[in-house]
């Protein structure tokens, strides 16, 4: 009986310690991004954006007690090495997947992050991504579908812009931004003066300038990724291109204005996230980033930062660290900053994943991205 | 008309850097049978040499300087001692596969040293404008021809007038011959190797202004000047320039008007003509040789 009891107890110890262990085990998350290839530039900013909240939030004592652990693997900017580099990931049974960037690596990994159960939040704007009934996809930032009535509005009531040429990327996040803003431009009545499209990547945009000038539009739509922004901002200028530029955020980025240099003054855009917004906590979020990191992140550093605080904001939520259980939390939930300081912003996230939260218009002067105005939540 | 004008200033400028970079395809080939597929990433690492030089403190015209310098003793005595000399022994073939290799390791370098992010590079032609027969024309265009043309002449000068230039064409065309009439063969095949280190890093500090630095530049830049180089003649100088000019306007042009998906086709349909009608290209001399 002895030898019995001894050996029970034993055994008891045994796994009362391994639970024990298990509920103080790290958090574990997994990140694929574009950390090299055309979308360096989104990659890297959104990994350090994901470093820094961990590092901030660990250092608090983490999440329900947990440290967070986050694993990075590269998509290299291409859709088919973010499907393996996902479901490798995905083999690992993490918490949430965080990433990719590019929409059309974000396309192709979400049927498996769902098909897993695995809540997947991702820093894609392509409208269609949270269009397909997925149900466990979130943006951290506003679809196509919600910035481009937007930059129609202000193309159509404030430059009075007849007709405009639109350069886009032919991808995915491209294809899906000219058609949004087709639809736009046709409610206003404004004509197409040229419709180009340009590869990712691009290096020479002489001939698509050439085409611009010849067109003589009233204003000039770019939706193209960063580094192609700078590049086609360089070259309206070296054309003499003086009509006003227009974009989203991937037109009036920092990366975009550090590459472009002189080119970039006078672009503006709508941008959901800006480090240069009149937002306290977001300076104080700039301010920890350029420490870290010495150098001034885009939107794609306040994404990755963002997708870390929803986890923590849900998982506190629910109480518990339930990965089954996080995309049902994650759905209708609103995320107060005066409640988690490190949302930034109050967001509301629907029934598709898509983002509700206030927004900004921007406009390049003498280098930098000066806030012109300030556009609410759409529903209070 | 006024649209075609402005792609064809555009199409000679960019032609004129590619066509840089092809001459120096083609005075390898010629002096010792290397065809480096590393030449793409040759244009591509001066000016991250350059963007070291001035973080490092220096100012533009001193990186300029020093980035030459480094590419000459890199690009041009590093890359002849410590890869063709050992390689060329043992064929061609070999020797063509060491520089794809050399151009993967000089890419990832220059990822993993410097960043895969894009970098801005500053242009040493001021911006601006000029008129040109009542068209208003980038400045930097027409510096980028000017230069480009400047460093052709240049070459072509050196090669035809000088005595140097006749030594190294000996020694390009019958070296056991020119080693019998005293010329220093060795020393002539370094030039050589000196002169594109120095053709490549004027094509860096020219194009990156408007490519920005990134570790991935090469790509673009080796497959454009190797189809200029055999398109114009690879064993020819005078059709290197050429076939770099035309690519640039066909690029240009294609882009414009046939489409922006299939611009990178254009220039390649091109190629497979040439190479089934005209394989010496168009102004090469075919060459025989016995196997």
């Amino acid at each position: 009986m002895k030898p019995v009891f001894l050996a029970s107890a034993l055994l008891a110890t045994v796994l009362t310690g391994a639970a024990i262990a298990q509920s103080g085990a790290p958090i574990k998350l997994a990140n694929v991004a574009e950390l090299s290839g055309g979308g360096a530039t989104v990659g890297t900013n959104w990994k350090n954006g994901i470093d820094l909240a961990i590092e901030e939030i660990n250092s608090k004592g983490g999440v329900l007690g947990r440290k967070l652990e986050v694993t990075h693997a590269d998509s290299q900017s291409n859709p088919g090495v973010a499907r393996a580099q996902v479901q490798k990931a995905l083999d690992a049974e993490p918490y949430v997947l965080l990433g990719p960037g590019y929409s059309g690596s974000v396309k192709v990994t979400a049927p498996l992050a769902a098909e897993a159960g695995i809540a997947q939040i991702m820093g894609g704007e392509a409208a269609e991504l949270t269009q397909a009934g997925n149900k466990f996809l979130f943006r951290t930032s506003f679809g196509q579908q919600s910035s481009m009535p937007k930059v129609a509005k202000y193309i159509n009531d404030e430059l009075k812009a007849k007709s405009v040429a639109i350069v886009w990327v032919n991808n995915d996040f491209g294809k899906g931004g000219r058609d949004s803003i087709s639809k736009e431009f046709a409610k206003y009545n404004i004509k197409v003066a040229a419709d180009l499209s340009t590869e990712a990547g691009q290096a020479d945009f002489a001939a698509d300038v050439s085409k611009i000038k010849a067109a003589a539009p009233d204003a000039v739509f770019v939706y193209v990724n960063e580094e192609e922004s700078a590049r086609i901002l360089k070259e309206l200028k070296r054309q003499g291109i003086t009509v006003p530029l227009v974009g989203e955020t991937t037109l009036v980025g920092q990366k975009v204005v550090e590459l472009a240099g002189d080119a970039a003054n006078g672009a503006r855009g709508h941008v959901g996230l800006t480090t240069d917004a009149p937002v306290e906590l977001i300076k104080a979020f700039r301010d920890k980033f350029v420490k870290k990191y010495n150098y001034v992140p885009d939107h794609n550093g306040l994404k990755g930062w963002l997708a870390i605080y929803m986890i923590k904001a849900t998982t506190e939520k629910m109480g518990k660290v339930d990965s089954k259980g996080f995309a049902d939390a994650l759905h209708g939930f609103t995320i107060t900053a005066a409640k988690e300081p490190g949302i930034l912003m109050d967001a509301t996230f629907d029934a598709n994943g898509d983002i509700d939260r206030q927004g900004f218009l921007v406009e390049i002067v003498e280098g930098k991205q000066v806030v012109k105005q300030v556009l609410p939540k759409l529903n209070n | 008309m006024s649209n075609l004008l402005d792609l064809l200033i555009a199409g000679l400028a960019t032609g004129a850097i590619y066509a840089i970079v092809a001459v120096g395809f083609t005075l390898l080939w010629q002096t010792s049978q290397t065809i480096n597929f590393a030449q793409g990433e040759f244009v591509m690492l001066p000016a991250f040499l350059m963007l070291a030089v001035m973080h490092a403190g220096a100012p533009f015209w001193l990186a300029i300087l020093i980035g030459i310098a480094l590419s000459l003793l890199l690009l041009g005595l590093g890359f002849k001692m410590l890869l063709v000399d050992p390689m060329l022994r043992h064929g061609v073939l070999p020797l063509a596969i060491a520089t794809m290799a050399l151009a993967i390791g000089i890419k990832e370098a220059a990822k993993q040293f410097w960043s895969a992010e894009a970098s801005p590079f500053p242009s040493i032609i001021p911006g601006g404008d000029i008129t040109i027969f009542g068209r208003v024309v980038a400045l930097q265009s027409i510096g980028v021809l000017v230069l480009a043309i400047l460093a052709v002449l240049g070459l072509t000068t050196l090669l035809n007038r000088t005595s140097i230039g006749h030594q190294m064409q000996a020694a390009a065309q019958n070296p056991t011959v020119a080693r019998i009439i005293g010329v220093p063969v060795e020393r002539m095949i370094l030039l050589t190797f000196l002169i594109n280190a120095f053709l490549v890093a004027l094509a860096s500090l020219l194009i990156t202004p408007i490519y920005l630095a990134k570790f991935s530049n090469g790509e673009v830049l080796g497959q454009a000047a190797f189809i200029a180089a055999i398109v114009g003649g690879f064993n020819q100088v005078r059709g290197a320039i050429a076939g770099g000019l035309l690519i640039g306007v066909v690029d240009n042009l294609s882009a414009a008007y046939v489409s922006t998906q299939y611009r990178a086709a254009v220039p390649l349909v091109l190629l497979i003509a040439i190479i089934l009608f005209r394989p010496q290209g168009m102004l090469g001399r075919p060459e025989e040789r016995t196997v």
